[in-house]
């Protein structure tokens, strides 16, 4: 787990990213930066649900779709399932574009489906969302 | 050589390692992230992909070993590794992978082990020449900082030479004044 500050702490909001890849990682955590919010990364479904339960109030979580043991979808129906957390907007990013995952998504409740590499104006959009 | 010739050197590897196709837009992404907050992002990034990446080609290594391969594992190993490889825009490596990947679909062994060959000589490749890339970028700076030493001891230097000059001016004066009174005092005897 790694977590960077964020900026002026008014509409500071936390953000929680699951990917598997320590690339991806760093490129989301350096992407979200310059929206001023507090991001913690993790490297699987299993561990953004720990740290969940321990850490509830998150406003938003970004997670990559493929990942092992827990996949993406799966993170996000038990995310949708859990009354503590079923009100935190999730996105979900894929490096392929499959219409009928992406419908599968949306229709358990993901909030958006970035296609990756994630680029400055995917993040913009999903962060101007969640500000509303 | 001079600061600008190592820009200039620095542009022309870049150029040219989208001209050959090595790299794509992602990479330019990358580099439009990199701040005075994260001065060597695009570097730790790369540097990040080296070393999962090395991991994820030993894996594919050992499971094309197995005597009966699987398919499966071998095909998300390589969707692991394209996903680094699109991340960074290294663009020869992804195209080598996403052939694997269809070598692993179709479980073609012979098309797997032909293309793992040519995954790895391309990742090899692109290491090679981003560290001489990344060479050339922190030659800049540290010539920048050896140049700005340079002056700021010089500048010293004159103020050392300056002072002493100075100093040795007004004991001249001093001791040329010295004498002038002995003189004046000697004279009034």
């Amino acid at each position: 787990m790694a977590a960077a500050g964020g900026g002026d702490g008014e509409r500071e909001m936390h953000v929680l990213a699951v990917d598997d890849s320590s690339v991806d990682r760093a490129v989301i955590a350096r992407l979200l930066r310059n929206f001023k919010h507090r991001v913690t990364t993790v490297e699987s479904g299993v561990r953004a649900l720990e740290m969940l339960g321990l850490e509830p109030n998150v406003n938003m979580i970004i997670t990559d779709y493929w990942m092992p043991e827990m996949t993406g979808f799966e993170l996000l129906k038990r995310i949708k399932e859990s009354k503590d957390l079923k009100k935190i907007p999730v996105v979900i990013m894929s490096s392929e574009n499959v219409p009928t995952r992406i419908t599968m998504c949306m229709k358990e409740g993901a909030e958006d489906f970035l296609l990756k590499p994630v680029k400055q104006s995917d993040v913009s959009r999903v962060c101007s969302r969640m500000m509303r | 050589m001079d600061y600008s010739d190592l820009r200039r050197q620095a542009a022309y590897m870049k150029k040219s390692l989208f001209d050959q196709g090595y790299l794509d837009e992602q990479f330019y992404q990358l580099e439009d992230l990199q701040d005075d907050v994260s001065p060597n992002f695009v570097e730790e990034v790369v540097t990040l992909f080296f070393k999962d990446s090395s991991r994820l080609l030993s894996n594919i290594e050992q499971a094309l070993e197995k005597n009966s391969p699987d398919f499966q594992k071998l095909d998300s190993l390589t969707h692991q590794l394209k996903g680094s490889t699109s991340s960074i825009g290294a663009l020869k490596v992804k195209n080598e992978c996403t052939l694997l990947r269809e070598y692993c679909n179709k479980e073609n062994l012979d098309g797997c082990f032909r293309t793992f060959q040519k995954v790895k000589r391309e990742h090899a490749i692109l290491r090679q020449k981003l560290e001489a890339y990344f060479q050339v970028m922190t030659c800049n700076i540290y010539l920048l900082f050896c140049v700005f030493c340079f002056i700021f001891f010089h500048i010293a230097d004159f103020w050392e030479a300056y002072f002493k000059s100075a100093a040795f001016i007004a004991l001249f004066f001093h001791d040329a004044f010295l004498v002038y009174l002995r003189g004046l005092v000697q004279n009034n005897d």
